[in-house]
């Protein structure tokens, strides 16, 4: 580019030595983040290749990581995993990725993504699709878990960790937890003869939102986007499912002031004992045992999210480990991969650092419900849980769900509105 | 200090002349050595500012004029874009998206859809912002300005507001204006602060009125400490009431001051992003076109470049007016400072 | 009103009785001023001290207080590493300041003492980019950052930076300079000093005031940036503004009040003795230019 250079020779006469930088490697310009070149040549290469690797995950908050890696390296000399420890900020972390991905960073051999993020690399020919050579087996995993790594039907990642909601509910108050939406909703009145609120969830416009609409929709059985990954909001099923939130809103069963409400806030409600029913992650469970200002301590009790008959669909949190398409060593990280997904090394997420597993026999192992006693719940809740939208475009995706949802919460739209809107902005999202 | 307030560019033709006509007429010589000092004194500094500015704002018009990355619906891989000529421009000023079914006014939800509501937005809070600043700076201006014991006391606690970080402020605020924060607690309300548009902006105008009044006062009192006590007093003689004083002698005086301390706020406030990006994320009609700028770049970065570049065409804009039309002229304030002493 | 109609004792008593009434309003409108600016900051040192078991808490005094937030800020258990982006802070704001104030000084002496041709328009250029929305680099500054791999890097943030503290440092200086005793550097020249001499002898120790003014106000506007660090730095680089706006819980969702409150007390303090000392200063330099 012609002004990138005029720049760089006129920088020259500047003392700031590094701005020179800037404009030497300034061949910025257009193009992005395509792909489309090559993929199938990186994805082919250095399959049966062994040597060192790195490991790249965000913030290691709970030491889990390092002695899996001690370990690993312990017994394996030759192939040594060195741990990149990324930002604690989400954000921060995909573009992170995003940066050394277009760079064809070969260094990055084994990434852990967001869930949200893995149709996003899986679409722009980053990830190594586990087929063939490469091939991962999935066996004992939770079939939910596995859906949030797969993207136009191939698998390009392996579930790591886990996150379903739960319902929290005041034992004292309600004997046996609703198993149904409308069940729950027929236990409002007790709420109100303690003075209490009903229900609350994450309801502020943001990511939380996201996930609690899709469970909404999910539950009444509609979907968000279709198994050929087309937009299908706009059902008779998916208005229900979003009709029940906004009713509750306008009955007054979800206090007003959710609309404000993400998970801190709703739990912060609960643990003063102003809420009966609060639907949120299982970090809740021990902070609700053991904070000075909670007084519910041994009042509460929890369950499945409550559904439409049964037990409701919760999105998934999470994340899953994959493997970058320009790794050099490309045996070797398969075997760091299930390495880092064995059944021994799920055990160990979840005593180390509270993570969910995502193999399912793990939820009835006796030292693992003894430690985190919501275990068996929150499997049923993974069991019936529904992805968010696996799409490459999921910011836009998730911007369309909260903007519109939001709108019909506060009662701006109806609801068949709200659904039309949300099924064209998602339409506009793949094709901008 | 000169009490016209010339718009700049008539002036500016005229160039060093005006400047120079006190002291130093008719030393052409000496002007053309200087003018070889100040170039040699001043380049490094364009140059660094060219690097990082016109540098930028140039790249981004030319990635403005590409278009996204696409996905193939076939292979679900992603395709670069192309060059989209106007695209980007059209796409945000019309509203217009690619849309399954062709080009369409973009859908409630998506990011397109939010342009003109958030150029609302932003000028809405920026108006109501710098009017209050304006008001409140001004009064507490007046009181800084009057002779009392704690003086110096009071003019050093204003500046704590604005030496604190916005984004601890907007923490701060967010906290408070929580549910069940201390703002509900004290006035014994249930406002959502966040909850809906009129108390989500409320929230954001109190917390930049609280930050940045400081800031305004102090420059506004700098305007009033150079009003002469004497012109006062005469005033008081003639019997002028308080108000005739103040509005015939205060404000006049303190006009350029106030104007180019105006501009100042304005334009700060025009990009406004630390406070709605912690304390509401945008949601609830606070949306302002930072943040949208911001939203944009993970979505599509060539979008994002066509929309910061309108985002500083509007700025540049009102920045004009208020030079051309308003007199609120900074640089003249700027060189003309020494001359009236 | 006329005065001069009553009689002077009368008169006397009322003008006292008026000064009075005057500056009684006057102490309550300062009070109200001082009680409007200082609250909130109250608010926080309330919650900087309170023991996180009793985060909300609306009681509005000093209440279960503890030192334990201000370890929690500074301890890297959940992840946070408050004293690298302290660092990082110092790192950034630092060498900002330090590049403007090197180009800065020079410019802002030309545009304050010599005449040249285009004045106006340089001015008007500086004045011109120190209200230029930060917003509008950050686009092609993420991407360009992200091809040659340097998010994450110190000179990502310090370049951005320099675009909005540079403009303000010649601003700031070209008003200082203006009103500087310049007849002392004429008569360095007539003592035979060349013009570069006569500014390193005379000039710089006079303008070191000016300089360090404008130093602090570059500082405290590089340390408070929060838009282009939020978007164009990575874990390592990370500043204390976006630190404070994402620091970690314990438990992924948690956000941790009384700890983000108490680093907001760890960054704020610095900069309010800062501004308590060099109160005079800085208005000062806030005020330079605006108004003269």
């Amino acid at each position: 580019m012609k002004h990138s250079r005029k720049f760089a020779a006129l920088a020259a006469a500047s003392v700031l030595a590094m701005t020179l930088a800037a404009c030497g490697g300034g061949g910025s310009g257009g193009g992005g983040g395509g792909n489309s070149g090559g993929l199938s040549g990186d994805a082919a290469a250095n399959l049966d290749a062994r040597g060192p690797i790195t490991y790249v995950q965000g913030k290691d908050n709970s030491n889990v990581v390092r002695p899996l890696v001690d370990k690993w390296n312990a017994s394996h000399p030759n192939e040594k995993v060195t741990f990149k420890e990324q930002s604690d900020k989400a954000d921060q972390q995909h573009d992170d990725l995003v940066q050394n991905f277009q760079a064809k960073n070969a260094s990055y051999d084994v990434v852990d993504v967001d869930v949200v993020w893995t149709a996003e690399f899986a679409a722009k020919g980053w990830l190594q699709p586990l087929k063939g050579k490469t091939a991962f087996d999935t066996t004992g995993f939770l079939p939910a878990t596995v859906a949030t790594a797969t993207y136009k039907d191939t698998l390009y990642a392996a579930p790591q960790t886990s996150d379903g909601g739960i319902l929290y509910y005041r034992k004292d108050l309600v004997p046996t937890p609703p198993k149904t939406w409308d069940e729950m909703m027929g236990m409002c009145p007790i709420a109100k003869k303690n003075n209490m609120d009903c229900y609350a969830g994450q309801f502020a416009q943001y990511e939380g939102l996201t996930v609690n609409a899709a469970e909404a929709i999910n539950t009444a059985g509609g979907v968000i986007v279709g198994k050929d990954g087309k937009p299908a909001v706009n059902t008779p099923e998916a208005k229900a499912g979003l009709n029940n939130l906004v009713q509750a809103f306008k009955d007054g069963n979800i206090p007003k002031q959710a609309i404000t409400y993400q998970e801190e806030q709703g739990r912060q409600s609960f643990e003063a004992g102003k809420l009966l029913f609060l639907r949120n992650w299982p970090y809740v469970y021990n902070l609700a045992k053991t904070d000075g200002s909670s007084v519910v301590k041994d009042k509460f009790g929890i369950a499945p999210l409550p559904g439409k008959d049964g037990p409701g669909a919760s999105s998934l949190g999470g994340h899953n480990i994959a493997m970058s398409v320009y790794s050099k060593h490309k045996a070797t990280a398969m075997d760091f991969m299930k390495f880092m997904t064995s059944q021994e090394t799920e055990k160990f997420y979840a005593t180390q650092g509270s993570l969910a597993p995502v193999r399912a026999d793990l939820y009835a192992d006796a030292d693992l419900v003894k430690q985190l006693p919501y275990l068996p719940v929150l499997l049923t809740s993974i069991k019936n849980a529904v992805p968010r939208p696996v799409s490459p475009f999921y910011p836009a995706v998730t911007q369309a769900v909260q903007v519109n949802a939001y709108a019909a919460l506060k009662g701006d739209k109806t609801v068949d509105q709200a659904l039309t809107d949300m099924q064209a902005a998602l339409g506009a999202a793949g094709s901008q | 200090m000169s009490m016209q307030v010339e718009p700049q560019t008539r002036r500016g033709k005229k160039g060093t002349g005006a400047g120079l006509e006190n002291k130093e007429v008719g030393q052409d010589r000496k002007q053309k050595t200087q003018g070889k000092v100040a170039l040699l004194l001043i380049v490094p500094s364009l140059i660094v500012l060219g690097i990082v500015i016109v540098y930028p704002v140039i790249d981004a018009i030319v990635m403005s004029l590409q278009k996204d990355a696409g996905l193939d619906p076939v292979t679900g891989s992603f395709v670069a874009g192309g060059f989209a000529g106007l695209y980007n421009y059209i796409h945000w000023i019309f509203e217009q998206c690619n849309t399954p079914n062709g080009q369409a006014s973009c859908p409630a939800g998506t990011l397109g859809s939010q342009f003109w509501s958030a150029t609302g937005t932003t000028f809405l809070l920026t108006v109501i912002t710098v009017a209050l600043e304006t008001v409140i700076g001004f009064w507490m201006a007046i009181i800084m300005s009057r002779t009392f014991r704690g003086r110096s006391a009071l003019r050093a606690a204003v500046l704590v507001p604005w030496a604190i970080p916005t984004a601890v402020t907007a923490k701060l605020w967010f906290f408070i204006f929580a549910f069940d924060g201390i703002a509900n607690t004290l006035f014994h309300t249930s406002i959502l602060w966040t909850g809906s548009e009129v108390p989500a902006r409320t929230a954001i105008i109190i917390a930049d009125v609280w930050k940045t009044t400081p800031f305004m006062a102090l420059l506004i009192l700098a305007g009033l400490q150079m009003i002469p006590d004497d012109v006062y007093e005469a005033a008081k003689v003639d019997g002028a009431t308080a108000w005739q004083r103040f509005t015939q002698i205060t404000l006049p005086l303190v006009k350029p001051a106030l104007m180019v301390a105006i501009l100042f706020r304005t334009l700060d406030a025009l990009r406004m992003y630390d406070l709605p990006a912690i304390m509401t994320a945008g949601a609830n009609g606070t949306t302002t076109l930072s943040i949208l700028v911001v939203n944009q770049i993970r979505i599509g970065f060539n979008s994002a470049a066509a929309l910061s570049t309108i985002t500083f065409l509007i700025i540049f804009i009102v920045a004009f007016i208020f030079v051309r039309f308003l007199g609120a002229n900074a640089v003249e304030s700027a060189t003309n400072s020494g001359k009236a002493k | 009103m006329s005065v001069a109609t009553l009689d002077p004792a009368a008169a006397k008593s009322v003008a006292r009785r008026r000064e009075r009434w005057v500056s009684s309003r006057t102490y309550v409108s300062a009070a109200v001023i001082l009680i409007w600016c200082l609250l909130p900051f109250y608010w926080m040192l309330v919650t900087a001290f309170r023991d996180v078991g009793y985060t909300f808490d609306p009681t509005p005094w000093f209440t279960h207080v503890t030192w334990d937030n201000f370890s929690t800020v500074f301890s890297t258990s959940l992840g946070n590493h408050f004293a690298q982006n302290l660092l990082n802070s110092l790192i950034v704001s630092g060498v900002t300041t330090a590049v403007a104030l090197l180009f800065g000084v020079f410019a802002a002496y030309a545009l304050a003492r010599l005449e040249f041709r285009f004045k106006f328009l340089v001015l008007g250029f500086v004045l011109g980019a120190s209200m230029f929305p930060g917003v509008a680099i950050v686009t092609p500054l993420f991407q360009l950052f992200t091809n040659i791999g340097w998010m994450g890097t110190y000179q990502a943030l310090i370049i951005p930076n320099i675009s909005f503290v540079l403009p303000l440092t010649v601003y700031t200086l070209t008003s200082f300079f203006r009103e500087m005793p310049w007849e002392l550097e004429e008569a360095a020249r007539i003592d035979g000093c060349t013009q570069g001499e006569a500014f390193r002898k005379v000039i710089m120790p006079l303008a070191a005031p000016a300089v360090f003014t404008t130093a602090i106000l570059a500082f405290i506007g590089a340390w408070n940036e929060f838009l282009i660090a939020s978007q164009l730095s990575s874990d390592a680089t990370k500043t204390v503004t976006v630190a404070i706006a994402y620091f970690a819980g314990s438990q992924p969702h948690q956000e941790p009040y009384t700890a983000v409150m108490a680093a907001g007390t760890v960054v704020t303090i610095p900069l309010v003795i800062l501004v308590l000392v060099f109160q005079r200063k800085i208005v000062a330099g806030l005020t330079a230019g605006a108004v003269k």
